[in-house]
């Protein structure tokens, strides 16, 4: 099993390959120069032709690939062009804030999205599945940022029971740390635990009419025990692979549960790139996400033989 | 796969199979009141968008300052912004652009998607490189994708679709290579090419028609989160510019004012909430209907 680990891990060399040249080539999506689209309307000509040579604009399409591929596989993401800090360290000086704010965010929804999928597989067709199945749609339909609104209008603004917006460290205590995490992880939790639930029902439905569960109910097995044990055991290989690709849902929907609160996370270093044509910072949070999302891929591939030993590779 | 409550509805067909298409259009709608329900409240967000104009709105970009931030009152159901717009009128007119970005981009992405998985499925020689191609592109989050995108464009609705197309072809070009991958192996498929057919020809004639129930299903996903993701852009000022309302620029431009004006946000937000989840309805009904497997 070791070696099929590593196989997968050099696997995702090329994928990861693609992803580098792809984002590099998003400067040359539009037509014309990247470094008159990136100075703005602005613009001298003298910082034109500055952004030019600092991008390396002057070589040739593949000496410019080759030279950012080089870049990169020795961890340098270049400099910011608005801050003229290295992309690295603004990039870790925000991550902490997203890691917490994905990590409360699938503990709130795997927390609340797989016993309630196995609740309404159980009672399948009662009022408490259809909530849940409509809860599992809307979840879906609503934009996360107008969610984030409502409930800083309901539990912010009117019941004044937690903070408006704004983030603390954990070094500056836990109340205030968690206080000003709890909205935010909610907003963000309610896509990803509707998708949750959705799975974990189909997945537990399947499960639910095979003869071994039928056995252990009818040898007065406890329900909880025969659903959790029995049935959600063999129901969780769907689920498992939900929370690899939902990795990525987590992650575009903290770019704008950010941007309502005022989180200082990677989703607000990007938008404020965005907004300045900070390329270099744009190109360097595309390239570390993706790269996460591409291990954390890797890790539920894994998982799955040790879940399910029926699986060989 | 086992035997399930959902295999034993398929033996209605054959009941239905000799009524005409409206009876059997009326049971499918009273059958399914989620779809029904979708569906309508789609034809009427449609109504809403296409003739904006007559349901007694305003100019969207009329300013009336010495009326800003007012209630939703009589006259002003929704309310009206800090330009003292009317926020009834803008979040109606709103509902054109999410509708064309909507459709425009589930079109396009399909088009070509479709186009490209038909050629990568049935080249076997193209296959192993394009899905790693396909593989790396898919581990770049869409929504950073098209951020990332809009920044090197100008903010107009012709570039959001854009931008949103990108990031959905290699999704449908690995649906459509799936359904090719099973189906070139089809007796009908073989018996053809036994028959001299050329691959062009059972492509179109023998793989597409299969296609079809599938990609209907996915491009109503695929309209819902497009609506959902302008307003993603919108609302992080990447989207559609400000001189065009848009649900999403809309509350974009209410979030400095959440705690005094908080209808600016709540009822663009209620529109796109209702839209998307109708669509969404209507899409988990056409797969019901046309039998596709999700």
């Amino acid at each position: 099993m070791f070696a099929e680990i590593l196989r997968r891990l050099v696997a995702t060399i090329p994928v990861m390959g693609v992803v580098a040249i792809a984002v590099f080539a998003l400067l040359h999506v539009t037509p014309g120069d990247p470094a008159v689209i990136i100075a703005g309307d602005y613009a001298t000509t003298d910082d034109i032709a500055r952004i030019r040579t600092r991008l390396g604009l002057d070589e040739p399409f593949h000496v410019q690939v080759g030279l950012w591929l080089s870049r990169i596989v020795r961890g340098d993401l270049g400099t910011s062009i608005f801050s003229g800090l290295p992309v690295s360290t603004l990039i870790g000086q925000r991550a902490a804030t997203t890691i917490w704010l994905t990590l409360f965010a699938m503990l709130i929804s795997v927390g609340v999205g797989v016993p309630i999928g196995v609740l309404a597989a159980w009672r399948k067709g009662s009022w408490l599945d259809r909530a849940v199945m409509v809860f599992a749609v809307s979840g879906f339909s609503m934009p996360t940022f107008w969610l984030g609104f409502i409930l800083v209008y309901v539990f912010a603004i009117t019941a004044g029971w937690l903070p408006v917006q704004g983030y603390h460290p954990i070094a500056a205590g836990v109340w205030p740390f968690l206080s000003h995490l709890v909205l935010p992880a909610l907003t963000l939790s309610v896509v990803y635990m509707a998708l949750i639930a959705r799975m974990t029902r189909a997945s537990m439905l399947g499960v639910l009419d095979e003869d071994y569960i039928r056995t252990a109910f009818a040898k007065g097995l406890a329900p909880r025990g025969v659903l959790i044990r029995h049935a959600l055991k063999n129901a969780s290989l769907p689920v498992v692979t939900i929370i690899g690709i939902g990795f990525a849902l987590l992650i575009g929907g903290a770019v704008v549960t950010e941007s309502v609160f005022a989180l200082p996370g990677l989703g607000r270093l990007t938008v404020d790139a965005i907004v300045r044509r900070d390329y270099p910072v744009i190109q360097g949070v595309l390239l570390v996400v993706s790269g996460v999302y591409v291990l954390i891929n890797l890790v539920v591939d894994v998982l799955y033989v040790i879940l399910d030993p029926r699986i060989r590779y | 796969m086992a035997v399930s409550a959902t295999n034993v509805g398929t033996l209605a067909p054959d009941a239905t199979a000799a009524r005409s298409p409206a009876a059997r259009a009326r049971r499918f709608l009273t059958r399914h009141p989620t779809f029904t329900a979708g569906l309508a409240v789609l034809l009427l967000v449609l109504a809403v968008g296409v003739l904006a104009p007559l349901w007694w709105t305003g100019d969207p970009l009329q300013m009336k300052p010495a009326q800003r931030l007012q209630q939703p009152s009589a006259e002003r159901w929704f309310g009206s912004d800090h330009f003292g717009r009317d926020v009834y009128t803008r979040t109606v007119y709103g509902a054109r652009v999410s509708l064309l970005v909507g459709a425009a981009v589930s079109v396009l992405s399909l088009a070509l998607g479709t186009t490209l998985g038909l050629v990568i499925g049935f080249y076997r020689r193209l296959d192993t490189v394009m899905m790693r191609v396909m593989d790396g592109l898919m581990a770049i989050p869409a929504i950073l994708l098209a951020l990332a995108l809009m920044a090197m464009m100008r903010g107009s609705v012709r570039n959001v679709i854009i931008a949103l197309v990108i990031p959905e072809i290699p999704r449908v070009i690995r649906l459509v290579r799936a359904s090719v991958l099973s189906l070139r192996e089809h007796t009908m498929v073989e018996a053809a090419r036994a028959l001299g057919v050329g691959t062009p020809r059972i492509l179109l004639r023998y793989i597409l028609p299969a296609l079809v129930a599938p990609l209907i299903v996915q491009a109503t996903y695929i309209g819902a989160s497009a609506i959902l993701f302008e307003a993603y852009l919108s609302f992080l000022g990447a989207g559609t510019p400000p001189h065009i309302p848009s649900w999403g620029n809309i509350m974009a431009e209410g979030k400095t004012y959440v705690q005094l004006a908080f209808w600016i946000i709540l009822f663009p937000g209620l529109f796109l909430a209702l839209t998307v989840l109708a669509i969404n309805l209507v899409g988990d009904g056409l797969r019901d209907l046309l039998n596709v497997r999700g």
